[in-house]
């Protein structure tokens, strides 16, 4: 009688030296099982949990009402965002531009207070978060969008103008730049123009103007030296 | 349920699944790409709004027109500046001015001594107890009845500053206010000899047609250093000649249609053998000797029975038929100029050497003439200040004559003279109780610095008022430091580059970083804390008041335009001139209108007081004088000598970080200065390239390393001027040799100036 014949070495163990009393236990339900368990753990990882842990809030150091200030002002976004004379942008505003209307006290609100006594009465520049500062390898001309491609400013950063609060800034713990970037959603995936602003979404738009993207000679495919110089 | 390695595999590989499927792994890939092309420690400057704000570069005597470009208020980059618009240069260490601005160098509040001398140990003061030290010391001696015991340094004696130092020193008493030496010094003294009068020369190089440069390192910074090289190039697209006479090829050698490796020492020789060319062939120019010059037959005379070429070929090495080429070419040229000053002028040289090449231009009749040497009244004619009242103390003290006795009977043509101060306070510990340093680094920049640094050392009481721990600043009892360039208002009076007497302004372009104080200010609070007779001699609330009260109406053409340019005048006779200063610190407070405010003198009036003098009394005493010559030491059978680069800075400031990157490995490799040899001479001595050597002179010794070049004469050894510092910051300290420490100074027999160009000097293997 050779060994083969042992019954205990049949069943669907194939392990021959360690049979298993549980083996008639696996399944391939139970397999599946632990694979959709594992598979689900992940994906709650990598959607849910893993943007909380890559994300850190910061609040502003003023809540800054939009709407408010563009009903006051003439000239839209510009009135605060403006151009230089030199055709340079001048992105958030500095305290001197803030001071030719707050040169004193305006309402009683918290966050005027804050402003006065902070940052006006000591004459200290307020360090607002920029949401949509792009990483500093990436060189972007605002003349060039807003005045020569004649982009509207929402198209980028949507209705910010009338926003009537700020919401919190979300930095990327590994890399320092905002969320805005990558954009709220963790899968990448955008309905707005301004949801997403990575380099994909600018090559997609200056994919369509063929003044702008075929400045490569190299490559004759969109130039990477039109942001990366 | 029990977990087998079964059900844990189907658990790995369905996380394995559901992470790809998740955006945990994309994202993080993406994050780490920007991550690693934007290093969170790489500093990243601010963004702003850009301005250029115009301003001078006093970092070296040039004083050339800047613009700083600025990110709000932090400066980012000094470009070059023309007259009428952007479209200036600028050299290597102008370029690097924002290193001194923002590097770790600066001297960051007040400092008081509380070590031995050189040991760096420091505590910092208030401004209020650092001016009261200085007043108390003062006041001390002042008490003694012996004023003339404070001396004062600057780095030049025009402008305001200076100005109120020296006034300072008057107040005070003392006549012992020095500037440091360059080749002002002997310019100024020909022209006293030739002209009769207080003023200084600059050539219009712009319309030139031939440069017959006597060792000038007209492509090393000599001048306004960009200007000059602009100059010089575009003289040689103009299909003009460049004449070097120079014992290497420098870089001026190498752009020269003729290089003349003449000995050093005996460029005078050289030129009056020219002029004797000239003279004898008939090629000089007979209307202007006749309209404008005095003593030419006897000057005719003199070069024919002395200098003639053949005569002087030995000791020149050049022989008598290229000397007799040269002079005819120069003299044949339309605009030729003859240049002096060796390196970047930064030593006086031998009067007799500035007064020949003075008469070469004389004799081809380009003075005055476009193209031609400019001769203008002392750049300081539009300082007017009210008369300072002396007191017993003062009159006294300033009676007492000057330690280093320039301008007295025995030196009269000259008025500094730094090597005989440093000789007298050697001699005499007691004749100098307190100095105060303006912004000069006289231990490190005068030849035998070692001596200069023992000399200072028997001084009690030493005030910098540097902004960097520079050799001098390390030496001193108190540093009371100055604003920057960049972060101050000055007058800075041009007079080495364009051809036109011309003021700049200085202005702040960034506010003060630390505690500093403008030296003006300095000046001001020292002298108004002192007693009456001092501080009645300074109205002026603060330093900007005295500028725009000096400036007059020039202030808004400077301020707007950044510059200013004198209206032509007639240069002062000396006599007159004296009164000029003696109105400035003495004379009647309406005493003599400012030059700009002068009706422009007539033409004639103008060239009459501008007649040369080739030849009188003190004139052939000066050009029939034996040459400065350096002492032969027994077993030192080489000759040291000094040159000029445009990538080391020699003055006040040291090398900032990016100019010592740019120096070449053939002058600095690693830590090691390079001596350049000719390898003729190399050979006899044993070396090689790259060996470490031993240079000894009979003032010191260095460990060298050896670079051959063909291009430096036989038997000569070159090391550059700016090296070797041991103060300043690692970035400067312990880098090459500084040549100062192994030359000493040589006194010209004829006006007493250093005329040192070099020294004997050995090499034995290391």
């Amino acid at each position: 009688m050779s060994s083969n014949d042992d019954p205990k070495t049949n069943g669907a163990d194939s392990d021959a030296h360690l049979p298993s009393p549980s083996a008639t236990t696996h399944t391939i339900p139970h397999i599946l099982l632990f694979f959709i368990l594992g598979m689900a753990a992940s994906m709650i990882l990598g959607w849910l949990i893993f943007p909380q842990l890559l994300y850190s809030q910061k609040n502003q150091p003023i809540d800054f009402n939009h709407r408010l200030h563009m009903e006051l002002v003439d000239q839209g976004c510009q009135s605060c965002h403006f151009f230089r004379e030199d055709g340079t942008f001048s992105g958030s505003p500095k305290l001197a531009q803030c001071i030719s209307c707050h040169d004193q006290r305006l309402g009683l609100s918290e966050n005027e207070k804050i402003f006065f006594e902070e940052y006006v009465a000591k004459d200290r520049e307020v360090p607002w978060l920029v949401y949509a500062r792009q990483p500093d390898c990436v060189f972007f001309s605002h003349a060039a969008h807003v005045e020569g491609a004649r982009m509207d400013c929402v198209t980028c950063h949507g209705n910010t103008g009338t926003s009537e609060s700020l919401r919190p800034y979300e930095e990327n713990r590994l890399t320092g730049y905002s969320r805005d970037i990558w954009g709220r959603k963790i899968s990448g995936l955008k309905v707005n123009s301004w949801d997403r602003m990575k380099m994909s979404d600018c090559a997609k738009c200056h994919a369509q103007y063929a003044d702008i993207h075929d400045s490569s000679e190299q490559t004759r495919r969109d130039a990477c030296f039109v942001c990366h110089k | 349920m029990k977990l087998s390695r079964r059900c844990f595999l189907s658990f790995v590989i369905g996380g394995a699944a559901g992470t790809a499927l998740s955006p945990l792994p994309w994202k993080l890939t993406d994050d780490i790409a920007i991550w690693s092309q934007n290093w969170p420690w790489t500093p990243v400057p601010p963004d702003g709004a850009y301005s250029y704000t115009p301003s001078t570069c006093t970092l070296c005597p040039g004083h050339c027109a800047i613009q700083v470009r600025k990110v709000d208020n932090r400066a980012v980059k000094i470009e070059g500046r023309g007259e009428k618009g952007p479209a200036g240069g600028i050299c290597p260490l102008g370029l690097s001015g924002l290193q001194l601005l923002y590097g770790p160098t600066r001297i960051q509040a007040p400092l008081q001594r509380v070590g031995d001398r050189g040991a760096g140990h420091w505590r910092t003061l208030t401004w209020a107890q650092a001016i009261d030290a200085v007043v108390t010391k003062l006041a001390e001696i002042r008490a003694k009845g012996t004023p003339q015991a404070l001396a004062a340094i600057a780095p030049t004696d025009q402008g305001t500053v200076a100005q109120l130092l020296q006034r300072l020193l008057t107040a005070y008493g003392s006549p012992n206010f020095l500037r440091m030496p360059s080749a002002d010094d002997s310019a100024e003294a020909a022209l006293r000899l030739t002209t009769g009068t207080d003023a200084y020369t600059v050539a219009d190089l712009d319309k030139t047609d031939f440069i017959l440069s006597f060792g000038c390192a007209l492509m090393d910074g000599y001048g306004a250093p960009v200007q000059t090289i602009r100059a010089v190039t575009r003289m040689r697209e103009r299909k003009g000649t460049l004449v070097q006479i120079e014992p290497r090829l420098s870089n001026t050698a190498a752009k020269a249609d003729t290089w003349l490796a003449a000995q050093p020492g005996s460029e005078a020789d050289l030129a009056l053998a020219m002029a004797h060319v000239i003279i004898g062939q008939g090629r000089f120019d007979a209307r202007f000797a006749m309209d404008r010059i005095d003593g030419f037959d006897g000057f005719a005379r003199m070069v024919r029975d002395k200098y003639a070429p053949r005569n002087v070929a030995q000791t020149t090495g050049i022989d008598a038929e290229t000397i007799t080429r040269t002079a005819l070419a120069f003299a044949d040229a339309r605009r030729p100029v003859a240049l002096h000053g060796r390196g970047k002028g930064e030593m006086p040289g031998s009067l007799k050497e500035a007064l020949a090449v003075q008469i070469l231009n004389a004799l081809v009749g380009n003075i005055d003439q476009p193209g031609g040497m400019q001769i203008h009244p002392a750049a300081n004619g539009y300082i007017q200040w009210p008369a300072v009242a002396s007191d017993a103390v003062a009159s006294a003290g300033m009676g007492a004559g000057r330690l280093d006795e320039a301008g007295g009977s025995r030196f009269p043509h000259v008025r500094h003279l730094m090597h005989r101060f440093i000789e007298r306070i050697d001699q005499d510990p007691d004749a100098v109780q307190a100095l105060l340093v303006a912004e000069a680094n006289p231990c490190h920049n005068l030849p035998d610095s070692d001596k200069v640094k023992a000399a200072l050392g028997k001084i009690p009481f030493v005030v910098s008022f540097s902004s960097f721990m520079d050799e001098t600043a390390m030496q001193s009892d108190l540093i009371l430091p100055s604003h920057l360039y960049l972060e101050r208002y000055e007058d800075v009076p041009v007079t080495r580059g364009g051809a036109k007497p011309t003021i700049r302004l200085c202005r702040p372009v960034v506010a003060p970083l630390y505690k500093t104080q403008h030296p003006g200010d300095t000046i001001l609070r020292i002298a108004k804390a002192l007693p009456a007779p001092v501080a009645a001699a300074f109205p002026w609330r603060d330093y900007e008041t005295c500028l725009r009260d000096t400036l007059a109406h020039r202030w808004s053409a400077m301020d707007s335009k950044g510059f200013w340019i004198e209206k032509p005048v007639a240069a002062a006779p000396v006599a007159a001139a004296a009164a000029v200063e003696t109105t400035n610190h003495n004379g009647p407070e309406e005493g003599v209108p400012a030059a700009a405010d002068a009706p422009a003198a007539p033409a004639a009036a103008t060239a009459q007081a501008r007649r040369l003098a080739l030849l009188n009394d003190d004139l052939s005493a000066v050009l029939m004088a034996d040459n400065a010559t350096l002492s032969d030491e027994a077993g030192h059978p080489l000759t040291l000598v000094p040159f000029d680069s445009i990538r080391t800075a020699s003055g006040y400031a040291g090398d900032p970080p990016f100019m010592v990157k740019i120096v070449e490995d053939t002058v600095l490799k690693e830590q090691d200065g390079c001596v350049e040899i000719n390898p003729t001479t190399a050979a006899q001595a044993g070396l090689r390239e790259g060996q470490g050597a031993l240079l000894s002179t009979p003032v010191g010794q260095a460990r060298v390393r050896i670079h051959l070049s063909e291009g430096i004469m036989p038997g000569l050894l070159a090391l550059p001027r700016g090296m070797g510092h041991t103060a300043y910051d690692a970035y400067l300290s312990g880098k090459g040799v500084n040549i100062n420490q192994l030359i000493g100074s040589v006194q010209d027999p004829a006006s007493g100036l250093d005329a040192v160009w070099g020294i004997r000097a050995k090499l034995t293997k290391a």
